[in-house]
This record gives structure tokens, C-alpha cells and sequence, in this order.
């Protein structure tokens, strides 16, 4: 088991309610360095709510949130830059913190855009904006990462070299992330923690569990639950073009 | 040298334009425009309370224009009526209110043209004084907070979760826009303030590739202003206010032609 010093951020029932309606409620769950906690659930089950809570954006909650780490790299779900900002991807890196060109690069790199530095956001497309999005957050070198929907609008190849990324960060800087993904398939094989939403936790636990649980099977339905699954094989062997099954 | 009165405008505009640059920039970024007009129309109230009670009209200018941000603030957590209404009813009703005091003022005379158009004859070395001095205290303020704002106008979540405090920045702000328009409001005058902040950030919102840029064009063409401005109020006997913002709509449309040029370019 970990200690509790691995804790970077820990939500007790936390809850979040707007204009006498619940977003969420009764979400306990706790990120630790070097783990990646993943939120799943339907549209409007509160994901991005309650990164909001652990992120402290949300300050009238129910419930408590504990964080302890004050370096943090968040990927907000939208953000939008209006014309009247005249803002270059260069000018986005040092947003909220001060980093020297090395850094800047480094993380642009790692994304794959470094050659839009000097572009101007607003002429980014959806896929290459997500990608600056997490070179900013990463850049830092955060102890605390929250990513959602981090991907979104990247093509496939893209998606799952980010998704390696993103477990490779975890691994080299200890850094805890909070991600949220729709993306059933390429989650699950590096997450170490899976939190089921719809308005409250519905179930929680390692990717395997999970998907054995009925409320996931009933809220995602059977197929879901067996995309899952195939990560508790192991790929012991490889179909080769002409049909022979290869050991590997 | 300060004995004339033209020299004096012209070293009160210049400090003026150097802060509403950056400034500006914020008003048009936020989209603040409304919100620099309401502060602008209760300036009124803020001076025919320094008339009435022979108080400084600069502090009493920044004291009113503050207390009205506040009032803002309440009344957009009580209500739910928009921003725009809200801020309508303010402007609004403040401005009434100065000119009924005014009415009953009837002992003191008012320069009331001078009052909403600005008047360079009025400036004197006092006043040179505040604008300097609340000029440069208004520009390190704003360098203080520039990190938490600029990240928090490019967007709030993003500056609240990496530990930026907007909420702290933003009314650190809002008491800025009161101070620059209580130091500008004898050059300016009170109608034409919020045109000092938006048209030369506007300008330079055509013209240039990156925030830091915009803020620099946007002061280059705040003192342009001033002083095409005001040799012209000079030349043709003009108001101080309307003849600078005059100008700075000259650099505007002159600034369009660059926007139309750098679109040519890209096709």
C-alpha cells in the first residue's frame, strides 16, 4: 500500500451542486505520484465537474477536497481564444509559469508541434491546439497533471503516441494524473485506477474490476465491458498476413 | 516651461497615454468597454462631490468610481439581471445623480463642457503631479498582477487551478480602471475616457502578432493621439478630449489598411 506522502490531491464525498441541481456528489478518490486515476461515465455524469473540485476552480462544495501539491498542469475539456488576444503558441507556454526557451521546446517536441511555435493559436487546428494544450501543461514538469479529454479532435496515430506520452511523464517525472477520456480501448491498458461516474461514483477500482461490475456493464453496455477484457489476456502471439498464428 | 499651459496638456497627455496603452489592452481583451464607461459616468458624481466638499477631484473621482465597481460586484451576485443592464442602470443612474447635485450646487460655477469633453486649460502642475505619480503607481500595480490577469484573461479555470488567485487579480484591476480615470478625467474629460482605453488598443490590435506587441503599439498610438490631438485643439480651437480621440480614430482607420494589406499577402 502507499503512504499517505504519495498523496498529491484527495476528494472526501466531495459534491457540487449549480443552481439547486447536483453535478456530482459523493465522489471519494485520491491521486498519488506515479499513478494515473482515469474518470469514465456518459455525457453530463460530472467528470469534468469533479476535476474542477480536485483542481479547487469549484470552492463551494460539499464534501472536502485535501490537495497538496501546488504544481499543477491542467488540459482544460474547452478553451476558446478570442481574435482581439493576439496570442502565439510561444506566448501560451509561459502562460502561468516562466520557462526558458530549452524547456519551451522540449515540450513542444514531445507533442509533436515544436514547428508551430510561432503560429498564432487562433490558426491552430482542433488536433494541433490539444497537442500545445498538453505541451503547456507538461511543460512545467507538474507534480500534479489533469487532463481532460486531453486528446480530443488528435488523429488516431497521434492519439495513441499521446497516450504513451502521457504514461511515459507519468513514469519519468512521478507525476500523478487525473484523466478523463471517453476512449475505452487505449485508457484502460495504462491506467491504474478507474473511477466510473454518473452523478456519483458508480464504481470504482483497477481497469478489471470495473469492467466485471454490473452498473458498468448496465451503464456502458456488454460490448464495453469486453473491450475492457481484452487487456486481461496477454498477447502471447501474433497473426501473421497469411493467417499462421506466431509465438512470440 | 510649465508656465504654459499648452506645455502642461501636452506632459499630462503623455502620461495619460502611457497608461490607458496597457491598460486598453485589458479593456478590449476582457471586453470591459461597458464596464470603463459606467466608471466614467459616476466620475461625475465623484466631482461635484470634491466641488461640494472642496476636496481633491482626482482622489474623489477614484473614491466614487471604486465604490461603484463594489456596488457592481453586489448587485451581480443578488440579481439576475445581465451585465449589461446592470451596468446601464449604474452608468446611468450615477450620471443623473452628479447633475442633480449639480443643480443644487447653484453657488459654484461648473464648467460642465470641460467637465464631460476634457480641457487642457485646466491642467495645472498639481495635476501633472497625480497623473505622473498615479500613473507610474497604476503601472506597477499592474505589472504586479500582469502574470495572474493576462493567464486568467486567456482563461479562468486555467489561472485558478495552476494557483494564479484571478478573482484577486481581476478586483485589483477593476480599482486600476477607477484610478486611471479619476487621473485622466480633466484631460479627457468623462464621456470620452473609455475611447482613450479601447480605440488605440483597437489600433494595435490590427497591427500586431502578440500581446506584448499590442501593448506597445497601443501606447505608440495613445501619445500619437495626444499629440496630433492636441496640437490640432490648439490649431482649430477644439476641445482637448475630442480632438485626441479624433486622432486616435485617424490611426484606427489608418491601421485597417495594414489589416486589408497582410490579408492580400496571405491569399
Amino acid at each position: 500500500m502507499s503512504s499517505d506522502q504519495n498523496i498529491l490531491v484527495k476528494l472526501n464525498k466531495a459534491g457540487f451542486s449549480l443552481n439547486n441541481k447536483w453535478l456530482v456528489r459523493g465522489v471519494s478518490l485520491q491521486v498519488e505520484k506515479g499513478k494515473i486515476v482515469t474518470l469514465i461515465g456518459p455525457n453530463g455524469s460530472g467528470k469534468s465537474t469533479t476535476a474542477k473540485i480536485a483542481l479547487g476552480i469549484y470552492k463551494k462544495i460539499d464534501g472536502s477536497v485535501e490537495k497538496y501539491t501546488n504544481n499543477i498542469g491542467y488540459v482544460p475539456q474547452k478553451i476558446s481564444i478570442d481574435w482581439t488576444l493576439p496570442l502565439r503558441v510561444n506566448d501560451f507556454m509561459v502562460l502561468t509559469e516562466s520557462l526558458n526557451k530549452e524547456s519551451i521546446d522540449e515540450a513542444l517536441s514531445l507533442t509533436g508541434v515544436i514547428h508551430l511555435k510561432d503560429k498564432n493559436l487562433g490558426d491552430l487546428s482542433g488536433g494541433e491546439f490539444q497537442r500545445v494544450l498538453l505541451a503547456r501543461a507538461i511543460s512545467k514538469k507538474p507534480e500534479l497533471l489533469v487532463l481532460d479529454e486531453p486528446v480530443q479532435g488528435v488523429d488516431f496515430t497521434g492519439e495513441i503516441a499521446l497516450y504513451e506520452l502521457i504514461k511515459k511523464i507519468s513514469d519519468e517525472l512521478n507525476c500523478g494524473i487525473l484523466l478523463i477520456s471517453h476512449d475505452l480501448h487505449t485508457v484502460m491498458s495504462a491506467t491504474d485506477h478507474v473511477v466510473c461516474l454518473n452523478g456519483h461514483v458508480c464504481c470504482s477500482g483497477s481497469p478489471m474490476d470495473v469492467a466485471k461490475n454490473n452498473e458498468y456493464k448496465a451503464l456502458f453496455g456488454e460490448q464495453a465491458s469486453q473491450i475492457l477484457s481484452r487487456y486481461e489476456h496477454r498477447h502471447d502471439h501474433v497473426h501473421t498476413s497469411e493467417g499462421e498464428i506466431k509465438k512470440n | 516651461m510649465l508656465d504654459d499651459f499648452f506645455i502642461r496638456a501636452l506632459i499630462a497627455g503623455i502620461g495619460v497615454a502611457i497608461v490607458t496603452g496597457p491598460l486598453g489592452c485589458f479593456v478590449v481583451w476582457r471586453r470591459l468597454s461597458y464596464f470603463g464607461d459606467t466608471l466614467a459616468h459616476s466620475a461625475l458624481l465623484g466631482v461635484t462631490l470634491a466641488y461640494s466638499m472642496e476636496f481633491n477631484i482626482a482622489f474623489s473621482v477614484f473614491i466614487i468610481s471604486s465604490l461603484i465597481a463594489l456596488t457592481l460586484i453586489q448587485l451581480q451576485k443578488r440579481t439576475n439581471l445581465p451585465g449589461d443592464a446592470l451596468l446601464g442602470l449604474l452608468a446611468h443612474s450615477s450620471l443623473a445623480v452628479g447633475l442633480v447635485v449639480i443643480g443644487f450646487l447653484s453657488f459654484i460655477r461648473f464648467d460642465i463642457m470641460g467637465l464631460l469633453f476634457g480641457d487642457i486649460l485646466a491642467v495645472t502642475v498639481n495635476d501633472l503631479l497625480i497623473i505622473w505619480i498615479g500613473g507610474a503607481l497604476i503601472l506597477l500595480v499592474l505589472k504586479l498582477i500582469w502574470k495572474s490577469l493576462f493567464a486568467s484573461t486567456v482563461n479562468y479555470e486555467l489561472a485558478e487551478a495552476e494557483g494564479l488567485n484571478p478573482d484577486r487579480a481581476k478586483a485589483i484591476f477593476t480599482i486600476l480602471m477607477a484610478a486611471i480615470i479619476a487621473i485622466s478625467i480633466k484631460m479627457i474629460g468623462l464621456l470620452l475616457i473609455t475611447g482613450m482605453l479601447i480605440i488605440p488598443a483597437a489600433m494595435a490590435r490590427n497591427i500586431s502578432s502578440s500581446p506584448q506587441k499590442m501593448v506597445m503599439y497601443s501606447i505608440i498610438g495613445g501619445l500619437l493621439s495626444v499629440i496630433l490631438g492636441l496640437f490640432s485643439s490648439l490649431e482649430f480651437n477644439t476641445a482637448s478630449g475630442p480632438s485626441i480621440i479624433a486622432a486616435s480614430l485617424f490611426l484606427f482607420i489608418l491601421s485597417l489598411l495594414n489589416i486589408k494589406q497582410s490579408i492580400k499577402l496571405k491569399n
